[in-house]
């Protein structure tokens, strides 16, 4: 884990508002792992006071890759970093996807913004393993594909891709799913993850997803960041150290 | 040039430099110890225990607010027990005084715990922490009490051979009261401030922010209040103050220093640069280089009013 005040070398505009900004951090880009994450500060002053986590987008060479949109006072800052500001990075952070496992194909099932940890997920993704990118979004401004691959689309109201919940989309595409053996990996909205474990449970999947949570310290000192954990009602889990990606069966969402 | 002399003294307690990690934002010490050398502190002072784990609050927790942040953890903690299998063995490889925090939910509990941990020679001091504000249980809201302030600090006293401090609430009238009856009732220091009682809403919903729907205000937005409090208890009563609240640099260190503190320690600030403690130690030295101050205690209430 490093503090590490990195240059900033460029913010990319993909469409929709939708924001990927390019920073050059040697330390960090070496070791990072898809699924981990950056507490970042963007600010010196106490406006905002607390670092904003933001999942590894992308790694090349030694740049490092964060997708966001602006949402409140921190991501407004982000965006307006120019070529040659610095932020301040702390990372990397938690546990990311499991990789190596024993399956065929990937499917990645991403909602709206969720689609951030994947461009780096699909360039580390063993050789040998094929992937499935199931992408929704309420409409069509909401569904993010960048860095994807075999891409499948969703919208609620139909205005790209099939018309339906991403788990509709995956349900219509159950035959698909049950050729060989797969593992989902996932990301986006607490309703869709919560809707993703259902669907994983009754179709006996293997499946990994990649949790939210307010945090302060993002390393595991404040406690708080706690999620239900199903094996220990006595205590709960940290997102930050013990996530943010859990297997979907060991906790609560 | 002569070196610097940044040790100062709580009590009985002989600390290399004035500058304490605050309870609840350091741990036990091993996370942070990825970012800072625990050797070159002045002190860890761990997340409350209590004698048995505590699960702490359902999220949310924690709710960011105009230079400060709300927490409502709710003691989770690891209990006593735990504390000494698990964690008391990685923080023996430091050379760092060890501030043990207890938290309970009665007077007999802060007297059980007390008794178990000070058989633990690692451990170089108590604090008492009858200020959380996020707690329903056990009836008592011990920080408003003062009869039950004094109570603590007395039964406490006769359980360890060890300096106890006690850490204060801010929510109260009159903090000096508090820190008169500590004193009546034996204790070695005080510290203060534990966090303001705040709260937040969500707009749209009407609800809540924390799922407690009150926590605990730290941060830069608290030092002023803090430092009220530091020097009402320095100018009314004789017992060493470790001053605590919104202490992000080397200069307000200083400040609490002036007001009345023999010590400070670092909360919130771990949690943006886990390293800050160490930075302000060097910043400190390099201002009492400065300023030709050959021992740090001397700022200790030198104010002029
Ligand atoms: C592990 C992790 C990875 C993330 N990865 C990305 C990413 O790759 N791209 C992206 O755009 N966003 C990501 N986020 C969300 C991102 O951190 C927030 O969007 C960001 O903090 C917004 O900051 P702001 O100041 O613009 O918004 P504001 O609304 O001004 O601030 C939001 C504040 O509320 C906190 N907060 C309160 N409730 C929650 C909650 N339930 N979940 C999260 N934060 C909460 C935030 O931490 C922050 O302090 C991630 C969050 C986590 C926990
Ligand atoms: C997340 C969090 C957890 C805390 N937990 C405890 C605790 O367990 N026991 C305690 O005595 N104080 C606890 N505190 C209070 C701090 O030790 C400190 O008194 C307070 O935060 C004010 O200092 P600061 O503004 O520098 O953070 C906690 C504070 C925070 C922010
Ligand atoms: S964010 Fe501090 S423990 Fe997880």
């Amino acid at each position: 884990m490093f503090i590490v005040k990195s240059p900033v070398e460029q913010t990319i505009e993909l469409e929709n508002n939708i924001l990927v900004i390019k920073v050059h951090s040697p330390e960090i880009s070496s070791e990072i792992k898809p699924g981990q994450f950056l507490n970042v500060r963007v600010s010196e002053t106490y406006s905002p006071l607390l670092r904003r986590p933001f999942s590894v987008c992308d790694v090349e060479g030694d740049f490092i890759f964060l997708m966001f949109n602006v949402l409140g006072e921190g991501t407004k800052i982000l965006a307006q970093k120019r070529k040659g500001e610095t932020i301040d990075l702390l990372g990397p952070l938690g546990h990311g996807f499991n990789l190596d496992d024993d399956y065929q194909t990937a499917v990645i099932v991403a909602g709206g913004l969720g689609a951030a940890p994947f461009p780096y997920f699909v360039k580390k993704i063993p050789n040998d393993k094929r992937i499935i990118s199931f992408v929704g979004g309420k409409t069509n401004n909401e569904v993010i594909t960048y860095g994807l691959k075999n891409i499948l689309i969703s919208t609620d109201d139909g205005s790209l891709g099939f018309k339906g919940t991403v788990i509709d989309l995956l349900n219509e595409n159950l035959e698909i799913l049950n050729k060989g053996k797969i593992k989902i990996f996932s990301c986006g909205p607490n309703a869709m993850l919560k809707a993703i474990k259902e669907f994983s449970i009754k179709n006996n999947f293997e499946c990994e997803v990649s949790i939210e949570s307010a945090m302060a310290c993002g390393f595991g000192i404040c406690q708080g960041c706690p999620v239900e954990s199903t094996s220990n009602k006595e205590k709960y889990s940290l997102v930050c150290k013990d996530g943010p990606v859990f297997n979907v069966r060991d906790i609560v969402l | 040039m002569s070196k610097i002399d940044l040790s100062v003294t709580i009590g009985s307690l002989k600390l290399r430099n004035p500058v304490l990690l605050a309870s609840g934002t350091v741990g036990y010490g091993n996370e942070m110890s990825e970012f800072i050398d625990l050797n070159k502190i002045g002190g860890i002072v761990t997340k409350s225990l209590s004698l048995k784990p505590r699960k702490g609050n359902p999220p949310q927790r924690i709710v960011e607010t105009p230079a400060g942040m709300l927490n409502a953890i709710g003691l989770a903690n690891v209990g006593v027990e735990v504390f000494l299998i698990e964690k008391i063995p990685f923080l023996k490889n430091y050379d760092v005084p060890l501030i043990c925090n207890i938290a309970a939910s009665s007077i007999e509990e802060y007297v059980e715990c007390t008794k178990i941990l000070t058989c633990e020679d690692t451990i170089k001091a108590f604090e008492i922490n009858v200020s959380c504000p996020n707690v329903k249980e056990g009836g008592l809201q011990f920080g408003n009490d003062i009869h039950a302030v004094g109570k603590i600090t007395e039964k406490v006293k006769a359980c360890t051979n060890k300096p106890v401090i006690i850490k204060l609430s801010p929510n109260v009238s009159y903090i000096s009261e508090f820190a008169k009856v500590v004193k009546e009732e034996g204790g070695d220091a005080v510290s203060a401030i534990n966090t303001l009682v705040g709260t937040s809403f969500n707009i749209f919903t009407k609800r809540p922010k924390l799922h407690n729907v009150t926590g605990g205000l730290s941060g830069p937005a608290i030092k002023p209040v803090a430092l009220a409090k530091v020097l009402e208890i320095k100018r009314l009563v004789d017992i060493p103050i470790i001053g605590i609240g919104g202490i992000m640099n080397w200069k307000d260190v200083v400040e609490f220093m002036i007001a009345g503190s023999s010590a400070i320690q670092i909360g919130t600030a771990n949690f943006i640069n886990p390293n800050s403690a160490d930075e302000i130690i060097k910043d400190l030295e390099n201002y009492c280089t400065s300023y030709s101050i050959e021992k740090i205690s001397e700022l200790t209430g030198s104010y002029k009013i």
